[in-house]
Parts: structure tokens; sequence; C-alpha cells
């Protein structure tokens, strides 16, 4: 049974009161969102200009910087992997904090799920918290705790467990921990809600069947929650590729993922070509993430 | 702005002065007509692949006063006539008349109509009270008036005590009540519900089913319900139209259609019904003698023209199928036997036909019982053969 | 044979520990972020008493409010705007379930699906390439662009949880369209509505990266000048100011559960 359409009023054509309604969200999410994707597709196959900006001139050079570096003299191209692995330490990196933080989520929500009410709301108020913390004060924190000076370095070399401090900060390590601080509520929360859904009944059943309690939640309680698990991979590894801060602030500054890279195109380096041409290369991977595991939780979904 | 041009106001006019309010006397409208469509039509998705006729030329006029239901399976087009009337679906072609006006092009808030919605559609965030005083405040009444209906209603549907409570407070029975109150609150000329009973199980719908007749009795508002509970059907409503498939197959008083079904559709859907295929083998004075295959002649009367030869059907409630036995006439085979409690019915084998006779009380206070294997003769009360052409 | 004993079928042994470890991880640094914000010394390291020197600090810096009033200022707007928007677009987008109604649900949580950072300097080249010079203004529009998706999802679910039936009871009582509008579906939106309005402020205030691109020389917002802070090196200010918007975000995390929790009991 359809329901009755919900009109601001009887005079107004339907037509006309949907697109009065839903065009001002669509107009300005195309004119400010996509309409500059659209921009920087073009800018990634022109040149750039001597002072930032572009030229208008076809190329498809941004590219080809990603693995050749064109002498300057003869103009001809030697591979170079400097920036293919800064690419590939974005995408590892994103997958260990993807990872990493599934295997902290996934038992962490269970427990939160089969809590009593009363305490539940606790432990999800307490996952909330950070979640809804902004994230430059939380990179910032986790900087605070892992310096050379910091309370950890501190703390181990007054006991003289240690004689310098240990390297826990300005390196690969200490993004990767970022990268887990940032995005780990991320993960906890929709997990939670998937294992608020799960029917016990299953598990009690896999028991009933001589199932042992790991059988039990790998073979049952895990592909079950497949869904949920997909989605909160998602929301851990697409921020986690393009991430600019924790690599930024925790990284030292040292250009170490492709959001630092493409920050710096149109910072210092004004090379808005090559800062599109990463742009669409990051944007491509997402988007390919996404759908494919989309289409995984749909095809699940179905089954 | 149809409603300013055409109809200064539609709303239920204080002449229509029907007073809902128990022990007084209603004003009737004698013999005039409730409601009326003429060769209505109903195209879903009309001129796309998608394409579905709800409705196929219905003509139907509901009296004022009456309490009259829409019946048919699910599917078949009474939800989709109800919601034309109640203006929440816009009718393909034809016209809709309520109290003889023209009402095809009027929204919902302009028609004199007001609807029990299936799942009640009860307004969360209201109590009662306020859910019962909606209609009338939308209608500009003063609060003077509104808060005397509103106690009234309250009364009424004996809901006083839950004024002030939210309708999701409430059990299935309890917000069945407040939606009737609700609906009945602006005194409207036409009341449609809309299979009011199915969410409530089956004691209280029993209990609702008086209610809602004698509410129907003290208003004197014409009711029109739609169902497809047959037996709610014939145990509350003055007529049934019986709809099929988008097309009104019957309409009658609940003796009618289940005395006298005008075809298969009908005979099966109400009640139970044998329905077994013979030729015509003559026909004398209104009465036919009918030829069944592998079972031998039969004579029922017939209200139209029927010819020699031509194939019919054969409707008997299985109450009046008579078997007995040593009687020298046994030619059915008794396959199976189903205790009921109040009956028990035996499925036969015929020939070719597959067969089902009830007998109240069967076996016991003399009636004879058979069990599976027996041979008996199968006989028809008087007059319980319809003759069916389609 | 094991031990057989009756157990609460659900547990599993462990999963206890690693969540009190989860949330100690989550906590740890910003509580100790948060005390050493007391710290008397000058020293981000060493304890040398407790005060509150770096918060009178903070509050007498004149940068720093102007930064906190532009983020606020740019949230409430932002958050208005994409609420009110994403309102219309919700009603719009339920109504229509079929035809089209796909190809409008995608671009609205286009948003959400494209990385930060190119968001950031996709919107940094288009106001170039547009001409409309960076400042208050285009941190503004950015931010309406990515709240609009964060409002919309809540006022939508919220709506098709609506029971559709409810403005066509409101009609055959005689409302009109606009009456059954304000009469019954704006106030069953009202908890969709707060819901989406809170997380659309909150991620406006979060927001970094994007705001750092699009805000040109003059403008700028609490995050970005924390960030300008930090460049100089760890102080306890920065420690001061990043308690006080901690303890804004739990404050508003405290709002939202307690308003939750009021609209479940409705």
């Amino acid at each position: 049974m359809s329901a009755r359409p919900l009109a601001l009023s009887s005079r107004i054509p339907a037509r006309v009161a949907h697109a009065g309604l839903l065009w001002p969200s669509l107009g300005v999410i195309l004119a400010f969102m996509v309409a500059p994707i659209a921009i920087m597709l073009t800018y990634s196959f022109l040149v750039p200009g001597a002072y930032g900006g572009v030229e208008w001139t076809f190329s498809t050079a941004a590219y080809e910087q990603i693995l050749f570096e064109r002498d300057f003299l003869d103009d001809s191209l030697t591979f170079t992997p400097d920036y293919l692995i800064i690419v590939a330490r974005s995408l590892l990196q994103a997958t260990v904090a993807t990872l990493l933080c599934l295997v902290i989520s996934v038992p962490t929500a269970y427990y939160i799920a089969t809590r009593p009410d009363r305490v539940k709301n606790i432990w999800l108020f307490l996952i909330t918290i950070p979640y809804w913390v902004n994230l430059l004060i939380r990179t910032i924190a986790l900087l605070f705790v892992l310096r050379d000076d910091g309370p950890i370095n501190s703390a181990l070399i007054d006991v003289g467990v240690i004689g310098q401090p240990l390297a826990l900060s300005y390196n690969g390590f200490a993004i990767s921990l970022g990268l887990i601080y940032s995005f780990l509520p991320f993960m906890v929360l929709p997990l939670y809600s998937a294992f608020e859904r799960f029917d016990f009944r299953l598990l009690e059943a896999a028991y009933d069947l001589y199932a042992s309690r790991r059988v039990a939640f790998f073979r049952i309680v895990l592909p079950v929650m497949r869904p949920g698990l997909i989605a909160g991979s998602l929301l851990v590894f697409i921020p986690s590729v393009g991430s600019y801060l924790a690599p930024d602030i925790l990284g030292g500054g040292k250009t170490l993922m492709i959001g630092n890279l493409i920050g710096t195109q149109f910072q210092a380096a004004r090379n808005w070509p090559f800062g599109a041409a990463l742009s669409m290369i990051l944007l491509t991977i997402t988007l390919i993430v996404l759908f494919w595991l989309a289409r995984r939780a749909a095809q699940q979904q179905m089954n | 702005m149809q409603r300013a041009i055409k109809h200064p106001d539609p709303r239920p006019r204080a002449e229509s002065n029907i007073v809902p309010m128990a022990g007084s006397d209603p004003v009737r409208h004698p013999n005039s007509v409730a409601a009326e469509v003429r060769n209505l039509r109903k195209t879903y998705n009309a001129g796309t692949p998608h394409a579905h006729e709800a409705l196929k030329d219905v003509d139907l006029s509901i009296r004022a006063n009456e309490f009259f239901t829409l019946l048919g399976p699910s599917g078949c087009g009474k939800t989709t006539l109800l919601r034309i009337l109640g203006g929440f679906e816009m009718l393909t072609s034809g016209t809709c008349r309520i109290f003889g006006e023209d009402v095809s092009r009027l929204p919902p808030e302009a028609r004199p109509v007001n609807t029990v919605f299936q799942q009640y559609a009860l307004f969360p965030h209201m109590t009662v009270r306020r859910n019962i005083a909606f209609g009338l405040e939308m209608l500009g009444k003063p609060r003077a008036e509104v808060e005397s209906t509103v106690e009234r209603m309250l009364d009424l549907v004996h809901m006083t005590d839950y004024a002030d409570r939210r309708p999701d407070t409430m059990s299935g029975g309890q917000r069945q009540r407040v939606a009737l109150a609700r609906a009945l609150a602006p005194q409207p000329k036409l009341l449609l519900l809309d299979e009011p009973l199915s969410a409530l199980d089956l004691k209280l719908r029993q209990k609702m089913r008086l209610e809602l007749k004698s509410l129907q009795r003290e208003t004197g508002i014409t009711f029109i319900f739609v169902t497809h509970d047959q037996e709610e059907a014939l145990a509350m409503s003055d007529r049934v139209a019986v709809i099929s498939n988008g097309h009104l197959q019957q309409v009658g008083t609940p003796e009618d259609i289940y005395e006298q079904p005008q075809s298969r559709f009908v005979a099966d859907f109400i009640g139970e019904s044998n329905l077994i295929e013979a030729k015509v083998a003559g026909v004398t004075g209104g009465e036919a003698s009918l030829d069944i295959e592998g079972f031998g002649k039969v004579h029922a009367p017939v209200a139209e023209r029927v010819e020699d030869g031509q194939k019919v059907w054969l409707s008997i409630r299985p109450e009046r199928l008579v078997l007995g036995s040593g009687d020298g006439q046994e030619r059915a085979k008794v396959t199976d036997r189903t205790y009921l409690g109040n009956a028990v019915e035996y499925h036969l084998h015929v020939g070719e036909h597959a067969l089902t006779a009830r007998s109240p009380r069967g076996g016991l206070r003399g009636r004879q019982d058979f069990a599976p294997g027996d041979v008996v003769s199968v006989g028809f009360e008087p007059g319980s053969i319809k003759v069916l052409l389609s | 044979m094991s031990t057989a004993r009756l157990r609460d079928l659900r547990v599993f042994p462990g999963f206890g520990l690693l969540s009190v470890g989860c949330v100690v991880f989550l906590y740890a640094p910003i509580v100790v972020l948060a005390i050493y914000s007391f710290n008397d010394g000058r020293s981000v390291t060493r304890w040398a008493g407790f005060s509150f020197r770096w918060y009178q600090t903070v509050f007498a810096n004149q940068n720093i409010q102007t930064a906190a009033i532009n983020s606020v200022v740019i949230a409430v707007i932002a958050a208005t705007v994409a609420t009110v928007f994403a309102l219309g677009a919700a009603i719009a987008t339920v109504n229509r379930k079929k035809g089209g109604g796909e190809g409008a649900y995608v671009v609205l949580t286009f948003p959400l699906m494209v990385p930060e950072i190119v968001t950031a300097v996709a919107s940094l080249v288009f106001f170039v390439a547009v001409g409309i010079s960076l400042g208050f203004a285009t941190i503004l529009i950015a931010h309406i662009v990515f709240c609009i998706p964060f409002a919309y999802l809540p006022i939508k679910a919220r709506l098709e949880s609506m029971d559709g039936t409810l403005p066509s009871a409101a009609a055959d009582l005689y409302a009109s369209p606009a009456k059954a509008f304000l009469r019954i579906t704006l106030p069953l939106l009202v908890p969709g509505l707060v819901s989406g309005w809170l997380l659309a402020f909150i991620i406006s205030l979060d927001d970094f990266i994007i705001t750092a691109l699009v805000a040109g020389p003059g403008a700028t917002t609490l995050p970005l000048h924390i960030y300008g802070m930090l460049r100089l090196g760890m102080t306890p200010e920065v420690n001061a100011i990043s308690t006080l918007m901690l303890a804004a975000s739990t404050v508003l995390v405290l709002i939202s559960g307690l308003l939750g929790q009021a609209g479940r009991k409705h």
C-alpha cells in the first residue's frame, strides 16, 4: 500500500514540490563537490603553471610522474619507484590499520553487545565519546604520549629499563598506531550494532551440535556477522588510505602517505596537475574498494 | 482549489447532523444513496510495462445507514476501492459520488468521510484525547465543542480512563477503539474501515465485531468495511459486495451471497462448496436435468437460459450432502474422516469427483458415522444444488 | 572429559579483558594530555604542581577566542543550512522510492565516499578556478557540502521508520497538506532533525584538512589555530585548549545521549 506523498501544499504540483525539496541539496553537492572533482580530472591532464595553477596544454606527464622521472637535459624517462612506494605504503598502512581494528573491535563489540542493558549503555558511552572528539586533538594526544620526552619514554628511563628514549614517534609505527587510534571507534560502533541484532539462538544451536567455543565463534558468529565486518572495515579503510593528520603529525612531516603527498602539491610544491593526478588515483582506489566490498556485502545478504 | 470553486464547504454539514450519541435517535437518510461509483477503473502505472488494472469497470451503490462490506481475497481491489472513496488514490476513470456530490477530484481533507486505518495510524506523539480532537480542530470547531465531543467519543468507545495516555502504551483492542473514536468524532457522513480487525486476536476480533455493529446502529453512520474474512463479512454486514480480480462479483445480503452464489468464485470463496462439473440434459419449466459424469442425473432449478449439452457447474455446500447406506445406491467411497468437534467431515470419492460432506454431531445422536474405506450413498437436500454458468 | 559446567553460553574468554584494553587505549592519551594541561611548569614533561595558568593564557589569547567563535559560527550555520536542505532531500527521496531515487541517493551521499584530502584540494582548485576568493565564505560553503549527508542520513532513517499512513490519516481528518506536515510529520521528525544537526555540527567543528585548504590567509578556525600552535612545538597551552575541546565534545555527547533517551521514551 503506497503512502500518500508528503506534499506541502495541494496547490503546488507534486513534481514541482519534489524538485523544490530535492534540488537545494543536490545542487549544492553537484556544484561544490562533483564539479570540483570534474575540474580536478581535467587539471590532471594539464601541465603545471610557473607560479602554481595550470597551463592549458594536454599532457599525461602528471600520471607519468608517478612512475618515471623526466631527465631535464635529454627528456628521457627513468623509472623511479619513490611515489609508487608512497602509494603502496598508504594501502599497506590502511590495510594493517583495518585488520588490527578488526582484531580489537570484534571482541570488544561482541562483549559490549552481550552486557546487561545498564552496563551496555556505559560501555557504549565510553566508545562514543572518542568517536565525537576532534580528530586533531586525539592525534595530538597520541603524539604527546609517544614523544621522546613524553610520559612513556620518561617513565621507562626513570625506572631504568632503557637509557635512550625509544623511537615511538615520527615513524611508520607511530602512523600505524595513529590510524588505529583515529578510526577504532568507527569500527566498534557498527560492529556493536551488528552484534546487537545477532540471534544468539544460533550459538545455542551450535553448542547443541557439539561445537566448541572456538568453532562456534569462527564458524557461526563471524560468518553471520560478515556484512557488519565489511561495513566496519570500509569505515576504517577509506579514511585511513587518504589520511592526512596521522602521517602529518605523527610521521614528523615527512611525506609518508598519499594524503600528504597530495597536500604538498597544492601547498609547498605547487604542482597542481600532479596533485590532481594523485587525487584521481586515490579517489579511484577508494571507489573500487567501496564498490567491491559493497557488492560482496550485497551478495552475502542475498545468500 | 477545486474545493473553493465547486464545494465552498464540503465538510460535514450541520444539517447532516448525525450525532453519534448512545441512546439518541439518529437522523436517518431513508432510501438515499450514501456512496456511488460508476464505471470505476483504476490502473496503476498506466502506460508502462508494469501496468496493473486494480479495478475494472466497477458499478456500486451503497445505501445510507447500511453496514456495507467489501469482501475479497488480498489483492482483489477492495482496498483500492476504499482508498478511492477516501481520496487516498486517484481514480483512473469513472465517477465517485458521496451523497450525490462528485468527489472524484477532491483530496481526502475535503471529503466528508473518515477512515479507520488497518494499523490504526494513531499519531504517536499525541495523547488519545488529542488524537480524537485532531479532526475537529482541523475543521475549526470551537474549543468547547471539541472538548465535549471528545468526551462523548471517549465514553462511546469506553476509553475515558485512557484519555491522557499515548497510543504506544496501549493494547491492540484499545488502539482500535481510539481509532474508531477519532474517525467518528468529526461526524462523517461515511466511515471507511480498512480491515480494522485483522491486527487483533481471535477472541477480541469476535468481541469487536459486535461492538462495531452496535456502534453502527447507534450512530446511524454508513459504514464501509473492507475485509478478506468471509465470516466477519457475513456476521456484521447489511450487504456484502464480493470482489475478485478487480471485478465486482456479486452484491447482496449475507443470506443472498451464501445461499444464492452467482458464480463459482463466490460459491467457493464464501464458506465451502463442492463444485462439480455437469452437462445440461434437458430443461422443463425452470428446472434442469443435469448429468454428472460417473454419478448420474440430478435436478436443480435454473434461473437463466441454458441449452441442452451446455457445460455448467453445480455448487453444493458440504453440510447439505446426506450420506447413507443400505439403500443400494452406494457409489461414493469414504477416503478420510476428520473430527472437528462440532461436526465431522468426510472426504469422498465419487467416480472422478472428490466431495466433502459435513455432518453436525456426526456419528452421535442417531446420525450414522462412517470410517475411511466405507462405501456410502450420497444424497442432496432439496434445493441445495446451485447451477452456476460461470 | 572436560569439566562440564553450566556457563553463560554467550561468553567467550578474554573478550572482557580486550574490551577493557580497548577503552584504556582510547582514553589513556587524552587523559594524560588533559592531566598535563594543569601542569604548572613550562615543560610538558615534568610535573611541577597543579595550576590553571595555561587556561588563563588560553582565555586571554585574543586569537584563540576569534578562532573559537569562527568555528562555532561556521558549525552552527553549516549544520543549520545542511539540516534544512537535508530535510527537503529526505522528504523528496523517501516519497519517490521508485525511479530516480537511487541516483539522488548516490549524489547525496557522495561527499562521504570521497577521501577528505581529495575534497579539500578539489574545493581549493574549484574556488580558485571560478574566482571565489578564499576566506570565511569558502569555508562555509565547503562545510555545508560535507555536512549535508551527515544531516541527511538520520533524517531519512527517521522518515522511513515513520508510519507512512500518518499523513493520510491527517488528511482524512481534514488537515491540509501544510497542516499535516506541521502537526504530524515535523514533530515526529524532531529526533532525526536533532541528531542530524548535532552530527553535522560536530563534523563541522572537527574538520581540519578541508578547512585548512579553503581558508585562505585571513580566516581561521580553532583546529587551524591549534595546528598552527603545534608547528611551534608542543606547549602546555596546546594541552589546555585541547582539554577544553575534549570537555565540549563530552558535553555534546551527553546532551545527544540524553535527547536520544528522551526520544525513545516517546
